[in-house]
């Protein structure tokens, strides 16, 4: 621990009901460094995150910038100390002017009132360092999200912070605005800016970090430089030594479908996404890769009927249906879970007895209850099946921990018998040991003949699942992979659009 | 320097102004003495109140908030007043007062709403039985008031002569109406306030993330609103020279409905004042035709519910449309 | 007991007991006193269960409506609109080929609940504005319609068939009371036999959650609404036979507030979620014997207001996660000083 250290965090703890998302964490930041924080899905990078900017409060630790102890309630507090971030999910206002949403707050005033010709001004020339010629009097969300993300990083970047944190920054933008955003990143780093990096590509990693702390299940691994970290030990920290536990779900346990179609999409498309043709196979996991935005939830949500289909065709079993909200999709054995678990995942003051029953309450029809005896029976059957660990049936589901949610949640849909289960982002945020066994319920699940759609952002996980793999690149289906052609490396060609050699 | 361009939040407002203008040409048609200029003034000597509780209105709607404890407030105002001066007390003293009360009435609830994370309608609607239950406390019947500033200001107006022949005037107190409006004008567009107000609205967490501060916006519109509430009630009584404790039941539809048919988007973060005077306006054009065609004055109620409605279908549809054209 | 007390229905019905026995001994017993006038029971009691089963009918409509996290605040004005109607229609005013026939007035009443509840439940479910708004446009329009339904007049009729709908009695006791009981029993079993219930609290809790699930959403909205309009238009028929005419400036003027302070006070949270329709009934019981002691200590109707209010307040307070953490932070202070 140097005196050159910026920001120093020691001890932090954070509990939240039933998860404790920080144990102990420690995380030191330097002047004029790039410091990556990195970790699985569920580390506890972006609860860490939250503490620092004020979002969440820690339970216990310390905060030091410059030597002394500081306090932050509230994402004011942390910007009066000059930490300033941008957000994974764009955190601007979709009805202000883009030049309003760089300033808001912090407005330039003339004569006690705001100066409306100095901030497009200031605005233009702002946007321009990032090659941005927009009309900034525009409304943001005439804007993509790519631009909007762009303009949320202009925001921090103006602040003239002393730390800068970018959260996944990088998800939903192409190559060339990374390289601008990295370009920037460099002229901050040496005006002596501390930046934190958070991001799941180990590329940009190494592209632009100068240091990298490590997180697992809510513990503190490790800091380390960049050029003296190898790529694979680096994973294997991430991972750790549950990597065994994972490797349980072997490649070898993936099969190739048995050739029947269960559902073929022809040139479908919703308000989101046109033009999409594919088809599943009975006994087989078909995996949706790409990046976040690139079409992999729409085109889920289009199969579900969660998102209006307004063009093309289904099909199951080679008969065309017509499937309108999410009831006919489930009577058309069709299940779906959505990666947005808290808000249209469970319900969360009924009880897990209920959140286990109503989608096949809904598939028999409202007009008849199933019975008391009956509900706690299917609840009992799969609480023992999936290792849901509860006390009773009667508990809330909001009391449990999130993969013990999730387990109910495949609980509910598998209680409805589906054909053709989809599960997109069913490990996020969710502990190692409950990753496996749901990846484990899958691949047992395709084996006994179920067709399932397995969507996540880990590449790991989609490898060892998948025996198909469709790969999408900006609301597109760009290859359809299968068997020993599944690697990463030609994956990720895909996903970045590169050519690929034969 | 903004370009003139018409923005599909505008389209709300836009169709407003040109209903009043059409509803304006067609009284003036139908009715004698309609298309005077007296019509025109005696639109604000009649709803110079409503005006002040509109205003206040949008702000809390600005933030994706709602209050229907206005009318309620209102009414206590007049009530208020109307017993002190009863009493003796000087109106010098009295206004300040019952302006005071509104205003704190509206940062409580504010306070309730932002703090405990409690749904406003239901804080409002709190409010709403608590005021008019305060106003009965104070009196069932209506008071009436004879003090000496408030009749000078009740009559007091500014009249012209014209060559046409008519005698139009316009009551001083429709200047206080008329300040309210070019103040939170002022300060929705030109005060970082303002704008704090739109960016809770448009996105509150985006808001709290940005570092503004949300807990002073909440607050502070509903205390401000409170406030409007409150002068609402001083012009009403300046107006009708009484305090009645069942004054203006309903009046918080007048002033959401005068917000939304001006544009203010319910879900928040769209709107302007400007556009909640004409929403008033409108609602007093109705009130004007209903009472030259010799209707039961219900029926302006009626039709003004049904003019909301319309209007909550344009914004519906201008949401729809903006989200296409997102798309393409 | 545990099990007991672990029902939605302790606590309303520890509150009814301990406000009634309040009341008794303030009154010196003669509130329990009920007495048998020509087979006929009466008492303060037995004026409890008469004027409460309006609140109770409300109760049952709102409960569902507060369950699904809506509201609805126009059931004064539906109660107006029926009462108007079936007054109208029985005084001949109109529809006069009905020859002022009681039970034509009574369906037609119950018709239109049903019309202004799937007007309400066209606004909410179908075009998603926020149920205040929404069912405050009928609020205000409402009693505007009622006037004009009774042309601007206080319709006074004379129906002895119609009086019966309040004040007739069977098997010794009122009327009314039966026709609330009717509707509890209809609605304990559309939501317990059927997943009606489930659907409703469903909706509550996540909407959602609750469509990805396979729960219609907008048609059970739709049926909610509609349902709470026929609970409001039931009430506005005991309402007017009670006053033997129709006032239409005056007919469940604010009584939405006693609907939801019923449902509150059964533990309804009011942000949508559980309910329990014989709690709420509970509440509505307690509310009409808040009502009938203030009354009785000769407070003026309006003020009673107040009270309401700040229960309401007290309730929501209660439910609220934030304001329990903050209490329960300011006494865990309290102890490290102590």
């Amino acid at each position: 621990m140097g005196q050159d250290n910026l920001l120093v965090m020691e001890e932090i703890k954070k509990e939240f009901p039933g998860v404790v998302a920080l144990n102990n964490v420690r995380f030191f930041l330097r002047a004029g460094e790039v410091h990556a924080l990195l970790g699985e899905n569920g580390a506890g990078k972006s609860t860490l995150i939250k503490v620092l900017t004020g979002v969440e409060h820690m339970d216990s630790g310390t905060v030091m910038m410059d030597g002394s102890v500081i306090s932050i309630k509230s994402p004011l507090e942390a910007q009066k100390h000059g930490i300033s971030t941008v957000y994974q999910e764009v955190n601007l206002c979709p009805h202000l002017s883009v030049a309003e949403n760089i300033y808001v707050g912090r407005e330039p005033l003339k004569f006690g009132r705001i100066d409306w010709k100095e901030i497009i001004q200031r605005a233009k020339e702002l946007l321009k360092q990032f090659d941005l010629d927009i009309d900034v009097t525009k409304k943001l969300d005439n804007y993509s999200v790519a631009v909007q993300q762009m303009i949320a990083i202009a925001r921090a970047v103006d602040v003239k912070a002393k730390i800068l944190i970018l959260d996944e920054p990088t998800s939903s933008l192409s190559n060339t605005e990374v390289d601008k955003l990295f370009r920037i990143m460099r002229m901050l780093k040496k005006q002596g800016m501390g930046i934190v990096f958070v991001t799941h590509f180990l590329e940009q990693v190494y592209e632009i970090t100068d240091r990298i702390t490590v997180l697992r299940n809510g513990e503190y691994v490790g800091t380390y430089d960049t050029d003296k970290l190898p790529r694979v030990e680096l994973i294997g920290k991430m991972i750790g030594k549950e990597y065994e536990e994972l490797a349980d779900v072997s490649r070898s346990a993936v099969q190739a479908g048995t050739g029947e179609e269960y559902l073929r999409l022809e040139d479908a498309g919703s308000a989101d996404i046109a033009h999409i043709s594919l088809q599943f196979k009975k006994g087989e996991v078909t995996g949706f890769s790409g990046l976040l935005g690139s079409g992999r939830s729409e085109i889920a949500r289009l199969l579900f009927g969660a998102d209006k289909k307004t063009s093309g065709k289904t099909f199951i079993k080679g008969r065309e249906v017509h499937i309108a909200d999410p009831l006919d999709a489930i009577r058309n054995d069709i299940a779906f879970c959505s990666e947005n678990r808290k808000k249209e995942g469970i319900i969360g003051d009924l009880t897990i007895r209920e959140n286990i029953i109503i989608a096949l309450q809904a598939k028999r029809g409202l007009g008849k209850a199933i019975r008391y005896n009956e509900a706690q029976k299917i609840a009992e059957k799969f609480i023992e099946e999936l290792a849901i660990k509860t006390p009773s049936t009667d508990q809330k589901i909001k009391n449990l921990s999130g993969g013990n949610q999730q387990k109910v949640l495949l609980a509910r849909w598998l209680a409805t018998n589906p054909e053709l289960l989809i599960l997109d982002e069913p490990t996020r945020g969710i502990d190692i040991g409950a990753k496996a066994e749901i990846q484990k319920i899958v691949t047992r699940l395709a084996k006994e003949g179920m067709s399932c759609v397995f969507i996540s952002s880990e590449m790991e996980e989609m490898l060892r699942c998948c025996s198909k793999m469709y790969v999408l690149r900006d609301k597109e289906i760009v290859a359809e992979l299968a068997g020993e052609e599944i690697k990463e490396a030609r994956i990720m060609e895909h996903i970045a659009g590169k050519e690929v050699e034969a | 320097m903004e370009k003139k361009r018409v923005k599909i939040n505008n389209v709300s407002l836009l169709i407003a102004v040109v209903l009043l203008v059409v509803m304006y040409i067609a009284g003036a048609n139908i009715y004698e003495r309609f298309g005077s200029v007296s019509t025109i003034l005696n639109l604000f000597n009649d709803n110079a109140y409503l005006i002040v509780v509109s205003v206040g209105m949008t702000f809390v709607l600005l933030t994706g908030g709602i209050d229907i404890s206005v009318a309620s407030t209102l009414a206590f105002s007049g009530v208020f007043s109307a017993f002190l001066l009863e009493k003796g007390w000087s109106a010098g003293v009295v206004i300040p007062l019952v302006l005071l009360i509104g205003a704190f009435v509206g940062y409580m609830q504010g306070y309730v709403i932002h703090t405990f994370d409690i749904a406003p309608f239901l804080v409002t609607l709190a409010g709403q039985f608590l005021m008019r239950g305060m106003c009965a406390v104070i009196s069932t019947v209506s008071i009436p008031i004879n003090n000496g500033f408030y009749k000078a200001v009740a009559l007091g107006k500014i009249s012209f002569t014209l060559k046409s022949g008519g005698r139009p005037k316009l009551y001083y107190y429709v200047l206080v109406a008329v300040f309210v409006v070019l103040a939170a004008w002022y300060v929705l567009k030109y005060t970082r306030f303002g704008r704090a107000v739109y960016a809770v609205g448009s996105n509150e967490q985006s808001a709290q993330y940005m570092g503004l501060n949300v807990k002073l916006v909440k607050i502070g519109v509903y205390a401000i609103n409170g406030f409007c509430a409150a002068l609402g009630g001083v012009l009403f009584s300046f107006y009708t020279l009484a305090g009645y404790s069942l004054q203006n039941m309903g009046l918080e539809l007048d002033a959401i409905s005068s917000a939304v048919i001006g544009g203010t988007l319910l879900t928040g973060g769209v709107g302007t004042v400007i556009g909640s005077l004409v929403g008033v306006l409108i609602q007093g054009i109705i009130q004007t035709i209903v009472t030259y065609q010799n209707l039961n004055t219900w029926w302006t109620k009626v039709t003004f519910a049904g003019i909301l409605c319309f209007f909550i279908l344009v914004q519906k549809m201008a949401a729809v449309r903006a989200e296409k054209q997102k798309e393409a | 007991m545990n099990k007991l007390k672990s029902r939605m229905e302790f606590r309303p019905l520890v509150s009814l007991i301990i406000i009634l026995l309040v009341c008794g001994i303030f009154s010196g017993g003669s509130f329990f006193e009920i007495s048998v006038v020509e087979g006929h029971l009466y008492g303060r009691l037995i004026d409890i269960l008469r004027n409460g089963s309006r609140y109770m009918i409300l109760a049952i409509g709102m409960s569902m409506v507060l369950a699904t996290g809506g509201t609805d605040i126009s059931v004064g004005s539906v109660m107006a609109i029926s009462g108007a109607l079936a007054c109208s229609i029985v005084d001949q005013r109109i529809l006069a080929m009905l020859h002022g026939n009681v039970f034509a007035a009574v369906g037609i009443a119950l018709l239109a609940g049903a019309l202004c509840g799937a007007w309400n439940g066209f606004l909410v479910a179908k075009l998603k504005v926020q149920p205040i708004v929404a069912t405050m446009i009928l609020m205000t329009a409402g009693r505007g319609i009622a006037q004009l339904i009774a042309d601007g007049k206080i319709v006074t009729i004379t129906s002895d068939s119609y009086y019966y709908i309040s004040g007739g009695y069977v098997l010794g006791l009122p009327f009314p009371l039966f026709i609330a009981a009717f509707m509890l029993i209809f609605a304990v079993l559309i939501t317990k036999k059927t997943a009606f219930g489930l659907a409703v609290e469903s909706i509550g809790v996540n909407a959602d959650s609750a469509r990805l699930s396979g729960i219609k959403v907008e048609r059970n909205l739709w049926m909610i609404y509609i349902f709470c309009g026929v609970c409001a238009a039931i009430a506005g028929l005991i309402e007017s036979a009670g006053i033997k005419g129709a006032d239409c400036n005056n007919c469940g003027l604010m009584i939405e507030m006693d609907g939801i302070l019923a449902v509150a006070i059964g533990g309804t949270s009011l942000s949508g979620g559980r309910f329990s329709l014989i709690a709420s009934i509970i509440g509505a019981l307690v509310v009409q014997t808040i009502t009938t002691m203030i009354l009785a200590f000769g407070v003026a109707p309006e003020v009673i207001r107040v009270f309401k209010a700040l229960i309401v307040i007290v309730i929501c307070l209660a439910q609220s996660p934030a304001f329990v953490a903050k209490l329960k932070n300011a006494f865990g202070k309290k102890k490290v000083v102590a």
